[in-house]
Formats: structure tokens, C-alpha cells, sequence
């Protein structure tokens, strides 16, 4: 185990940090997770925010509209 | 432990005949993608997974039916092999898996699935997520460092962090019972047609050869990178048929959200710095995921456009 929490900002994506972890909403509605890494929603599209749900990817496939 | 299912053709009633006391068949020429091939090859991997009740243990390591076992891989890999694009750009093949494009299974039971559709989908499943993860196992020691340390992480979230009850197979258990249906081991193998055989037979096969670890690899990113999403409209086509069972799907989101990025980042991208020639094998994996599940979509979407089972019998989810 280092001693720093590691996280990990994925580009266009969630944020990587090392569980378990509690998180404090703007509301202060209070969450946790024990899972070995938690994904925390970047793009606020997550409808199980602030988890992520994998809603920031791109809709369609590249090369589509 | 499961029952000897019912054969579907020669090499299929060879093999569970001998299984039973007579003598086995050779492979001969076979559809790939057919039952009796898919059947021949389930059967003989259960032997390593948690056997049949009333055949000895001591058939998994059968010289005779290894060697049946290996010339029906050959049939069954060499279509796979061509039934996919291959090459060797990893992101394409992940790019290609983060469509979203509707016309789907779960697009369907989201959509207009009554609860009949609904329970058919999860007794075809049942044959992988009675025993969910444990193909995966196998590959653990094939690795070394970080892709092994991770793949060891998500696999203890798949198997419940240490909580028996929590294990994703039993969760699965707990939303057929909410579904009423039979969740004893391997109680629908003989109701599931081909195309979903195929789709644990993969698993299976690459799980179960070092020389595939690279595909076993791409397989393993290709179902975790697709279920977060289908898992959240497969909620959702639950809250809309009353079912009450959902913790299987909602922890599927939250968890294969994750396990994604691990996936990809901690286990394809430290496997492939260690061991760039594996490359092509985990494109091949991530496609041939792809193919196989497409097979058991179009397969399912067609029987129910039809208006009939999904099933192999009229087996009418029990
Ligand atoms: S970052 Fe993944 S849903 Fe927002
Ligand atoms: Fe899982
Ligand atoms: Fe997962």
C-alpha cells in the first residue's frame, strides 16, 4: 500500500480514485463505496451520479452523426 | 453440480454415452456454430468447472476425451478466427464495443419486453452467471504483475469481496428466484440452444489455454466494457415489469464502470508493455466476444419478432 491515495483522471472520462471512499455532496447527502477503486462521474451525466455509469461516452460510432 | 444434459447429435450423444460407460465418438465434420459441437464442447468443460452428478471426476483429465475436446476447439476457434475483422489496434477494437446503438436485447426488454421475454433472457444466461467469473479465473496465473494484481482485484469484486452472498453469481440466483425460476445448477442447459453455449464455450476455451491468455484477456474487457450499460436498461426493463430482484443489474453498472478502466488501462495495458506480441490475441478476443454475442442477440430478437421461444423446448421458463 503507497501512502498516497492514488487517483487516476481519465481523459473524457470518470475519475479513478482508490476505495473505499465517502463522498459529500453538494446537498450534503453523504455516499460510500468499498469497492477497490471507485469511478467518480466527471461529465455529470451519470444517472447514479456521483458514481459513473459509463454515460460519458460519445452516443455513435465514429464516423456517425 | 449439474445432470448430464440431453445429446443433440452423434459427437454430443458419443461423448455423454461414454461419460455414462460406452465408448467415445470421433469429432468428424461439424458445424462450429451448431448443438452438437456447442453441446460436446460445454459438456467437456463442465468437467472442469463443477462436473455432472454420477460421472467420476477423474474424465477431466481423459487423454481420449482431451484429445476429441481439442479437434472440436480446433473446429470451433478456427471459425471464430475467421469470422472476425482481427488486425492489431486494441483501441479500435474497444471503440467498436462503446456503441451504443439501440437494437440490442436489452434495447428490446427496455423497450416493449414482457416478463416472459424477460425470463428467457435469464435462464439463457443462467449457463455463464451460475458460474460468472470462474472462466476468468483461470487466466490469473498466466499473468504476472500489475495485469495480474488487477485482474485479481475485479475478480474479487465479482466474487462478492469475500462476502459469500454477494458473489455475482449468487446474485444472479437471487433475480431468478425473484423471477421464479429454477436456480439450481446448470437446471437450463438443456432448454439453451447454440448460440449461447457458444458464448460461455468461448470463455471456456480461451480460459482454459496459457496460448490464449491474450484472447482470454480481451474477452474478459470486452463483457465489462458492454455491461454497464446494458445492465442499467436491463434495471430499467425491471422497474417497468414490477420485478423487485434488481440488485444484480444496479451493481452491474456501478462495478463494470470500474472494472472497465481496470480492464483497460491496469490489465490490456500492462499486458501489452510486458507482452506486445500477445496484441493481435487480445483484438481477437475483444471480436470474437463481439461475434459471439451478436450470434446469441440475433438469435434471441428473431425468435421473439417471431412471436416464439427463445428455448430450445417449450420449456415455458419453469
Ligand atoms: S464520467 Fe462516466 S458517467 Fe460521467
Ligand atoms: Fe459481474
Ligand atoms: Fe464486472
Amino acid at each position: 500500500m503507497p501512502d498516497e491515495r492514488r487517483i487516476t483522471m481519465v481523459t473524457g472520462g470518470p475519475i479513478l480514485v482508490e476505495g473505499p471512499v465517502e463522498i459529500t455532496l453538494d446537498d450534503g447527502q453523504v455516499v460510500r463505496s468499498d469497492r477497490f477503486v471507485v469511478a467518480l462521474c466527471a461529465c455529470r451525466r451519470s444517472k447514479t451520479y456521483p458514481f459513473c455509469d459509463t454515460s460519458h461516452r460519445p452516443k455513435h460510432r465514429r464516423g456517425e452523426t | 453440480m449439474g445432470h448430464l444434459p440431453r445429446p443433440r447429435g452423434p459427437i454430443s450423444e458419443g461423448i455423454i454415452s461414454a461419460l455414462s460407460g460406452g465408448a467415445l465418438p470421433s469429432a468428424g465434420v461439424t458445424d462450429p456454430f451448431g448443438e452438437d459441437l456447442q453441446l460436446s464442447l460445454y459438456v467437456c468443460y463442465e468437467l472442469h468447472y463443477q462436473g455432472f452428478s454420477g460421472v467420476d471426476s477423474g474424465w477431466e483429465w481423459d487423454p481420449d476425451l482431451l484429445r476429441l475436446r481439442l479437434d472440436l476447439e480446433r473446429v470451433f476457434l478456427g471459425a471464430l478466427r475467421d469470422g472476425v475483422p482481427g488486425g492489431d489496434d486494441v483501441e479500435a477494437a474497444i471503440d467498436e464495443l462503446m456503441t451504443d446503438a439501440p437494437g440490442g436485447v436489452s434495447h428490446f426488454l427496455e423497450d416493449k419486453g414482457e416478463l416472459w421475454h424477460l425470463r428467457e433472457y435469464v435462464a439463457h444466461r443462467s449457463i455463464y452467471h451460475q458460474k460468472e467469473a470462474d472462466p476468468h479465473a483461470w487466466v490469473i496465473p498466466r499473468l504476472t504483475g500489475q495485469a495480474k494484481a488487477s485482474v485479481v482485484a475485479v475478480e474479487f469484486d465479482e466474487y462478492g469481496g469475500g462476502q459469500g452472498s454477494a458473489m455475482h453469481s449468487a446474485l444472479f440466483c437471487d433475480l431468478m428466484r425473484g423471477l421464479d425460476l429454477d436456480d439450481s445448477y446448470l437446471a437450463w442447459l438443456d432448454d439453451v440452444p447454440a448460440p449461447m453455449l457458444a458464448v460461455v464455450n468461448l470463455m471456456s476455451m480461451f480460459g482454459l489455454h496459457r496460448s490464449l491468455r491474450g484472447a482470454l484477456v480481451g474477452h474478459f474487457a470486452a463483457a465489462e466494457i458492454t455491461s454497464s450499460p446494458s445492465a442499467a436498461r436491463m434495471t430499467r426493463a425491471l422497474d417497468r415489469l414490477g420485478v423487485e430482484e434488481t440488485v444484480f443489474f444496479t451493481e452491474h453498472v456501478e462495478a463494470d464502470a470500474v472494472h472497465e478502466q481496470v480492464m483497460r488501462r491496469d490489465v490490456i495495458g500492462d499486458l501489452l508493455r510486458r507482452e506486445p506480441e500477445l496484441t493481435a490475441d487480445v483484438v481477437f478476443g475483444l471480436q470474437a466476444t463481439d461475434l459471439v454475442e451478436g450470434r446469441f442477440a440475433a438469435h434471441l430478437l428473431g425468435a421473439w419478432d417471431a412471436g416464439r421461444t427463445s428455448l430450445r423446448e417449450a420449456a415455458d421458463a419453469r
